[in-house]
């Protein structure tokens, strides 16, 4: 029986570049920011990479096809890459295949990267792109925003929550992101704002309203994975390990299939519960002391604390009200300001997640520094509701 | 014996309210003011000739037996596709019988009633549908805008169970121009009213009326039901007094209530009289292009009971007002909008992934399992129910005539769409299937979970690069 990947991968070291509008700054330059980092921290040479994976998730607005981009840009020895894309959990993809082959004992160390250049593409909000020919023809031509609305019509309607309450809920989940943000200075966004702000913006898609949106930005986040052995052998110490990586990816059920109401992510509840069994956690609300969620909408932030069973189901407003996931309450939710306010450029987010956890079990988070981080778990939702993926991996420090 | 067997209709639910459309151009032509009375039907920006035929032919098989139908024709001067046959487009949409006979015909105001006659004469096996739509595009500012409308209407003709018997028919041909449209125009270009009416209306019809009544021995004052398609307000009063027909039985052309539906109109009207025809009234319809024909019917037992679930005055009720003449132009194209970069993304169709899919796009038939009986949309190579997963154990399962209801939805206003905002979400239907699918006809604050929907065939997108467009079903809240 597998004993999956709990403590056989440790993070020899990590980068991030600066996220947001990066109008100055071409994929390859961003990676480069990243991998610097990164390859600093790690404290090798580029050469003792024996290989990559590789994420990004929209091809044509952003590095073009395959591996090559990243093996150009960052000079890598002819060494084996791997394109990845998995939509929003690309960057924990590109992380899962790095971790893998170190565990499996076919190389020693691993480099993992995910880039994201969306402001070259013109749009405000993610681009406009084609969802595959026979998709294109019946689907609605829905957006991001569109499409986690209809999570708080099912979660309203399955809780009879009143609309204003969910609004209200919505809007905290968001200033709690905002003001986390404000701490970060790699964050996309670093400004507070108020519930009235987020309850008076304009509606995006209703009842998902300008606040309630992450940022689209420009980034890339990276990082290098051996063996718990090589590290120490390396002179490192506070290793930081990998507990469980985890996927579960839509199978139609819940787009076809009655048994699925809308009001809660099948994936993440399924993905979620193989990484507490993974990494051995029994009680998440009391283990997980800090979660990156993908929080590209207020509202699928709100509904993920359910799936991960840090609130009861039906109630993760009161939850939300009563400043649960604030950054001084019980179960600090998106400490570096999520992707509300980190940004999310697609591929580099779930690294990003990572990145965050690494710093905090490091004691490296600056002005956010949680006082005593135990497990952080990040996950990553690609696609709509009613199709995605959902990427789980939880980090904490190597025992 | 043959005659007419059912009838539909069909009615955009927008009316445009004339008053604010003579506002909008009166300054230019103060003679609009004289034309703002009432409303006119407008096509939505996702509705078109086929798409109203599919729903008067669905109205018009409330009231009849699909599998008996063997003949569909199309008749329209405003048919979307040049070349591809329309005609099939609405057969496919209405899961019709592949050895359908079908065809489109045009090109003429009388083209309806022309094939009317043809069928009515024609004594062909089992039972042969006639729908006749027309949504005609109009200049800015033009009476031809103020007067007409959209709409469609279908007649079924058979020789069992018929509710208006077929008496007789005359048609004269004649190359009389009172208006045109060629090939490389969209507008239609007329000619003066009074000369169509003293040159046109006034001499070829007579001769063609008095033919039919005589030959079928009728007298004038006996009709019931007279039947002039036209949007010159007087000249159907004119016309019955010069034959003979009391003028309690002329049938309003709906001028001030839906607007003139060109090609469609006879048929329009027809259907309108035989939900309001007695046991025994004798109906003469007529239609006046390039010459004109008439043809006469007499009501049977049969025409109280026979009735769709619609009708023409169903429709006429099914309204919402517009008072925006900004988003009619838009609509119909009359303006260059801005239609923002969202819009600007490439809508080409795949053909050859359409024709895979067709079941699915055009019939909206989907799967039920024959191992565990669960309904679902697409129909996959597997079963969806996770407890049963077989593979190609789905037989065909129509969701056109199923209702449903709203399980989530928004209201997007980043994503593209001709009338934001872009209103969809998931519709679970009575019997099992769910489907994430585009709504249409919303009005603001009226949809939440829970809200019962129907689905209606509409147009999905238009490729404007290569002139095509995509159909498939939306959900409309009942």
């Amino acid at each position: 029986m597998a004993s999956g990947i709990k403590d056989k991968v440790v993070i020899l070291g990590m980068g991030c570049s600066k996220f947001g509008e990066r109008w100055e700054s071409s994929p390859a330059d961003l990676m480069v920011e990243a991998f610097e980092e990164c390859i600093e921290d790690a404290g090798i040479e580029r050469n003792q990479i024996e290989a990559a994976w590789f994420g990004a998730g929209i091809d044509a607005f952003n590095v073009g096809a395959s591996a090559m981009p990243l093996a150009i840009a960052l000079r890598l020895n002819y060494i084996p890459v791997t394109k990845v894309e998995n939509m929003c959990a690309t960057g924990t993809e590109a992380f899962r295949g790095a971790v893998y082959a170190v565990a499996s004992g076919a190389c020693d160390i691993a480099l993992a990267l995910g880039v994201e250049k969306l402001k070259d593409t013109g749009y405000g909000g993610l681009p406009q792109r084609s969802r595959g020919v026979e998709n294109d023809m019946y689907w609605p031509n829905l957006s991001a925003p569109g499409a986690f609305a209809q999570l708080a019509s099912g979660y309203r309607a399955k809780h009879k929550v009143n609309k204003d309450d969910l609004k209200r809920a919505m809007a905290h989940v968001s200033v709690k992101s905002h003001a986390n943000g404000v701490k970060n200075p790699k964050a996309h966004l670093q400004r507070e704002i108020t519930e009235e702000q987020a309850l008076n913006a304009p509606y995006i898609a209703e009842p998902i309203g300008l606040f309630d949106c992450c940022g689209v930005s420009d980034g890339s986040a990276c990082a290098i994975v051996t063996t718990p052995e090589i590290a120490k052998s390396l002179g490192k110490e506070n290793l930081v390990s990998v507990k469980a990586l985890q996927l579960a990816v839509s199978n139609g059920t819940e787009s076809s299939h009655e048994s699925w109401d809308g009001s809660y992510l099948k994936t993440t509840r399924i993905a979620a519960q193989r990484a507490y069994d993974e990494a051995g956690v029994k009680n998440p609300k009391k283990e997980i002391t800090m979660t990156e969620v993908h929080d590209c909408f207020s509202i699928t932030e709100l509904v993920t604390m359910e799936d991960l069973q840090l609130a009861e189901e039906g109630k993760a407003v009161k939850d939300v009200l009563d400043g649960t996931f604030d950054a001084d309450g019980s179960n600090p939710c998106q400490i570096d300001g999520g992707l509300k306010c980190f940004g999310h450029p697609i591929g580099a987010s779930g690294l990003r997640m990572i990145y965050e956890n690494y710093l905090q079990f490091q004691g490296r988070a600056g002005s956010r520094q949680l006082s005593d981080p135990k497990l952080g778990l990040n996950h990553n939702l690609g696609g709509f509701p009613h199709q995605n993926i959902c990427s789980i991996s939880v980090i904490g420090p190597y025992n | 014996m043959i005659g007419i067997t059912a009838h539909g209709a069909y009615i955009p639910r927008a009316r445009l309210n004339k008053k604010a459309m003579a506002e909008a151009n009166a300054w230019f032509d103060a003679g609009l003011n004289s034309l703002a009375k009432g409303e006119r039907s407008i096509c939505n920006w996702d509705e078109d000739t086929v798409t109203m035929a599919v729903e008067a032919a669905t109205d018009c098989l409330s009231a009849l037996d699909k599998k008996s139908l063997s003949t569909l024709y199309m008749a329209s001067t405003t048919f979307p596709f040049l070349d591809r046959q329309n005609s099939v487009v609405v057969s496919e949409a209405l899961n019709l019988d592949r050895n359908l006979r079908s065809m489109d015909i045009g090109a003429s105001q009388r083209s309806a009633t022309s094939a009317l006659i043809s069928l009515l004469e024609a004594n062909s096996r089992g039972t042969a549908m006639l729908v006749a739509s027309e949504h005609r595009r109009t200049k800015a500012g033009s009476r031809s805008e103020m007067l007409w409308g959209d709409a469609a209407a279908a007649i079924a003709i058979g020789t069992e169970n018929i509710i208006a018997e077929f008496l007789g028919a005359e048609t004269l041909s004649e190359d009389f121009v009172d208006h045109y449209r060629g090939e490389d125009s969209s507008f239609d270009y007329g000619w003066e009213e009074r000369w169509i009416r003293d040159e046109g209306f006034m001499k070829t019809l007579p001769k063609v009326v008095s033919d039919v009544l005589k030959n079928a021995s009728v007298n004038a004052a006996d009709v019931k039901h007279f039947i002039l398609p036209t949007e010159q307000a007087r000249t159907p009063a004119a016309l019955a007094k010069k034959l003979g027909i009391n003028a309690e039985a002329i049938i309003d052309n709906q001028i001030s209530i839906v607007g003139v539906a060109g090609a469609a109109q006879s048929i329009l009207l027809l259907a309108k009289a035989l939900e309001n025809a007695a046991p025994g009234d004798l109906i003469l319809v007529t239609g006046f292009g390039q010459g004109c024909d008439a043809i006469l019917l007499r009501a049977t037992e049969l025409v109280s009971s026979i009735k769709p679930k619609l009708g023409v005055s169903g429709a006429i009720a099914r309204r919402r007002e517009d008072t925006n003449y900004n988003r009619f132009m838009s609509f119909n194209n009359l303006v260059e909008k801005d239609i923002g970069k969202r819009g600007e993304a490439d809508k080409q169709t795949f053909l050859s992934g359409y024709n895979r899919r067709k079941d699915l796009l055009t019939a909206f038939l989907g799967g039920k399992c024959r191992e565990c009986g669960t309904v679902q949309i697409p129909r996959d190579k597997y079963c969806v129910n996770p407890e049963c997963n077989k593979l190609e154990s789905q037989d065909d399962y129509p969701f056109a005539d199923k209702n449903g209801r709203v399980a989530t939805w928004t209201a997007d206003r980043l994503t593209f769409d001709w009338n934001p905002p872009a209103y969809f979400g998931m519709v679970e239907f009575e019997g099992g299937g769910k489907l994430m699918m585009d709504f249409t006809e919303i009005a603001e604050g009226t949809i939440d979970s829970g809200s019962k929907i129907s689905v209606h065939f509409r147009i999905k997108q238009f490729d404007t690069q290569r002139g095509f467009r995509k159909y498939f079903w939306k959900a409309s809240i009942e």
